[in-house]
């Protein structure tokens, strides 16, 4: 098969190379995103690349697998120049990337997605071969995936170690990952990483990852790199490095997470009431039932699970975008149908992830998407009529309340960067006075730490003023940073519940596994 | 401000479309043997040519603005309706039974407003049916509107062929004749009826309740991302019924004009593709109403010289249709190059360092 003998690396590497990049600089027109970038990793080392979102990182690895060229600057392999102007040709010299989501087919087994990403044409497969291949394979790899399951059925934790599994399986001997366990439960993250750091210590591989989470980076990596504005932040030896030191290098200046102020709230009331809730998913299945759930006014109720335990169309049920099949919702003691009138009589607002698919209208200016919640009282309207004058207004307040970064109010609000587009939601559904239930979900994912503080600071506001928060999230740390009680969704079920407080991360971790 | 590049864009592609359309048009004039300069020629002296042949393009233009109104409406929620011909044929059914069934016991701008009445809410609830079927029943609303034409003249045909049938329409099965006093008259000093002034109305109407009202404001949301708009409570249902109702009537005040106007009964003349036309027109001018106004004069000069290209060239009557499918094909094809063509692009927001450090979201955050 000669098609697949081109794809194999030229250099057959039985330990990984040197790879160094020097100078590297990178324009997009007048933005540049990298300039002068230099460094090295080690062959056999764990190193870790960190920054905010937009210092630079993911341009940084994307030249170095070629899908992008560098406006000057070299990638250096064991020392010699390396002409990489394709994924293609990076996978000649061993680095392989992995990417932040899943790239396999979800229908087709493992066996199937592992000869898949190797297949470069030809015409026929034999099974038998490869499926002996395969074996003899994966019973010398570092992580075990069963190969006749079918993706689908695999947990988050497994479909990662196959996207990992694939690069070894194509010779890579340089892993690049692009924020890996963003989608795992701490648990799954521990694991992944721990046996990738076994093949790193046995000096099998060499990871480059990129992190946003200290965590990780100082139990597995050896070394950081750290990027800021495009530019070369700081570097050094995990050992010799405290978290605040690397914060520090990220944000260029020493920083710690602001402090959580939380005021007691002495007559809570219930604000939002779910009483034996059920919804369903786009296909038809049972996605939650029969939830109940209380939340009091002054209270940040914090929902933790794996994504696609519920969490989404519990979320989405309470925002307005998908029917109930069973159960009810109250709201102040009343029904709640999520009706216009509804939303603005209690005053419910909503965070939801993903803001330009889930609460902006793209094409729509930044302005009018501001009146989304507004346009149809006055002062923005006049019985039927828009007063477009008002709503500009409200605007141009609100974007530099909030520092939105938009050319102007009229910019439609897909042209803003992702971190603007949520700053342009949460002015929306945080700046009106009388907010008394607020539904946020994963408000700050994929976001930089300067964002997601901000963000925490106005739901914790809202919340010592008394608004009742239900925050759904991914990111355990974020929930047991904000929330005053904490829930854990599992199959559509609260399998654990607790006061913040007295949380136990190991109980947390059971439940989210579904234990 | 960079929208005028934007503005810019849609001007130079609409008419550039029309424009290759004609060229492609002459081609095919040459193949079949007549002088593409000639028909252009002819087709702009029987379109534009003198104040007489422009009133005949005007006649032509009111019910191509109405029932592009028809497809224009809820493309600004995301539906593509092309049941235009339909709700127009229901419309013009339910003005004649109005006008026939009233007769002269009123004054005749009472039966008027009444025929008018008629045809807006017969075709505005034709299309509403579709509306419905589509929110509620998940039906695709293309294929149902367009089922819906099929419906409505084929009942067009059994009533004017049986129950409503004047005897002594002989070789063209029709209606009753409307009485003469109850046929709407022409604009003083001319030979355009009033049906231009309905047309332009309606577009200005549109225009404004879409771009200046909170009801437009919550169509253009809803269409514009239904996941948005309901997280901010927006009835999506109410507004999928109401929008095709009133995208309907348009077309369905078309069929009045036509009854009522110029053909004085109810016949298969009513369905000669101010239907279809009007799908044409919509998509030409982007779905933006006081576009369709321009697009539906052009539209409607390229059929008003049909007759002179059949007597003056002897080419076939149905040439002018070959002109307009080309035409529709080229429109459609140039909507896939909004966004491709460098000039017209706006600038990119570049964010530049002098922003305060730490400020987040320099780069656009992707997620799947």
């Amino acid at each position: 098969m000669t098609t697949v003998s081109s794809l194999t690396p030229a250099l057959h590497l039985d330990h990984p190379p040197d790879l160094q990049v020097n100078g590297m600089t990178k324009r997009f027109g007048s933005l540049v995103a990298l300039e002068n970038l230099s460094m090295r990793l080690k062959p056999g080392s764990f190193h870790a690349l960190l920054g905010e979102n937009g210092a630079g990182k993911s341009t940084l690895v994307k030249c170095v697998m070629g899908f992008y060229q560098p406006t000057a600057g070299e990638v250096l392999i064991d020392g010699h120049s390396a002409q990489i102007s394709n994924p293609r040709d990076a996978h000649r010299y061993g680095i392989g990337m992995v990417y932040q989501h899943f790239t396999s087919v979800p229908a087709m087994t493992v066996a199937e997605n592992l000869v898949l990403s190797r297949f470069g044409g030809g015409g026929v497969i034999n099974w038998k071969a490869e499926l002996e291949e395969l074996q003899a394979f994966m019973s010398s790899s570092p992580f075990q995936v069963p190969l006749e399951t079918p993706i689908a059925q695999l947990a988050a934790g497994q479909k990662q170690k196959l996207e990992i599994l694939k690069q070894i399986y194509l010779h890579s001997r340089i892993l690049i990952l692009d924020e890996p366990t963003s989608v795992l439960t701490p648990a799954e993250a521990d694991e992944v990483l721990g046996l990738l750091r076994q093949q790193v210590s046995a000096g099998e591989l060499s990871v480059l990852m990129i992190s946003h989470k200290f965590r990780e980076v100082t139990a597995f990596a050896d070394e950081i790199t750290v990027l800021r504005k495009g530019k070369f932040a700081g570097s050094g030896q995990v050992s010799q490095l405290t978290v605040a030191d690397m914060a520090e290098m990220m944000m260029g200046e020493q920083k710690t997470p602001t402090p959580v102020q939380k005021n007691s709230q002495p007559n809570a009331v219930p604000v939002l009431e779910v009483r034996q809730l059920s919804a369903q998913k786009d296909n038809g299945t049972a996605a939650v039932s029969g939830l109940d759930l209380t939340v009091y006014s002054g209270e940040i109720v914090g929902i933790a699970g794996i994504s696609g335990n519920g969490q989404r169309e519990l979320v989405e049920v309470l925002a307005g975008q998908r029917v109930a099949s069973a159960g009810e919702v109250w709201v102040n003691g009343e029904q709640y149908n999520a009706t216009r009138a509804e939303m603005y009589r209690h005053q419910v607002f909503s965070l939801p992830e993903e803001p330009l698919r889930n609460a902006c209208v793209g094409h729509m200016s930044v302005a009018e998407n501001m009146a989304l919640r507004t346009f149809d009282r006055p002062p923005q309207a006049k019985g039927i009529l828009l007063i477009l004058q008002a709503i500009r207004q409200t605007a141009v307040g609100l974007i530099s309340q909030f520092s939105v970064k938009t050319p102007s109010p009229e910019t439609p609000v897909q042209n803003l960067s992702g971190g603007n587009v949520q700053r342009a939601v949460l002015a929306r559904e945080l700046s009106a006075e009388q907010i008394k239930l607020l539904i946020a979900a994963n408000p700050c994912f994929g976001l930089d730490f300067a964002a997601v503080d901000f963000i925490h600071t106005q739901i914790l506001n809202a919340r010592n003023r008394g608004v009742a928060v239900l925050l759904v999230s991914e990111d355990l740390d974020e929930l047991l940073k904000l929330s005053d009680r904490l829930i854990v969704i599992s199959g559509g079920q609260f399998t654990y519940q607790s006061p913040t407080a007295t949380a136990e991360y190991t109980a947390i971790g059971h439940a989210m596994a579904g234990h | 401000m960079q929208t005028w590049r934007r503005t810019l864009e849609s001007l130079c592609l609409s008419f550039g479309a029309i424009l290759v359309g004609l060229l492609l048009f002459g081609l095919f004039c040459a193949m079949v043997g007549a002088n593409p300069l000639e028909v252009y020629g002819l087709i702009w002296k029987a379109a534009f040519g003198s104040a007489s042949t422009f009133q005949n393009t005007l006649i032509r233009a009111s019910p191509l603005m109405l029932s592009a109104l028809c497809t224009a409406l809820p493309a600004r929620l995301g539906l593509v309706i092309i049941g235009n011909e339909g709700a127009l044929v229901m419309g013009g059914l339910a003005a004649i039974s109005i006008g026939l069934a009233i007769g002269t016991a009123l004054p005749p701008i009472l039966v008027q407003t009444a025929m008018a009445i008629a045809g807006l809410v017969a075709g505005g609830l034709w299309i509403a049916a579709a509306g419905a079927l589509r929110h509620y029943r998940a039906v695709n609303e293309t294929i149902s509107s367009l089922l819906l034409n099929y419906i409505a003249i084929a009942l067009l045909n059994h009533l004017v062929g049986g129950p409503m049938r004047d005897p002594s329409s002989l070789n063209k099965p029709s209606t009753f004749p409307l009485a003469e006093v109850n046929m709407l008259g022409d604009i003083p000093g001319t030979r355009v009826h009033w049906g231009l002034v309905y047309g332009l109305v309606a577009c200005l109407i549109t225009y404004f309740l879409m771009q200046r009202t909170t009801f437009g404001f919550a169509a253009r949301t809803a269409g514009g991302n239904v996941r948005a708009a309901r997280i901010a409570g927006l009835p999506v249902g109410k507004l999928t019924v109401i929008i095709c109702f009133l995208a309907g009537s348009c077309a369905g005040l078309a069929g009045m004009v036509e009854v009522a106007a110029v053909q004085g009964t109810a016949n298969e003349s009513l369905n000669v593709g101010y239907g279809y036309g009007g799908i044409l027109v919509a998509f030409a001018a982007r779905h933006n109403p006081l576009a369709a106004v321009l697009i539906s004069l052009l539209v409607g000069g390229i059929l008003a010289s049909g007759g002179i290209l059949q007597r003056s060239l002897n080419l076939p009557d149905a040439t002018v249709l070959v002109f307009q499918g080309l035409v529709f094909l080229v429109v459609l094809y140039s909507d896939s190059l909004y966004g491709k063509i460098r000039f017209f692009k706006e600038k990119p927001i570049i964010t530049t360092s002098a922003s305060p450090p730490s400020s987040p979201g320099e780069e656009p955050v992707v997620t799947v």
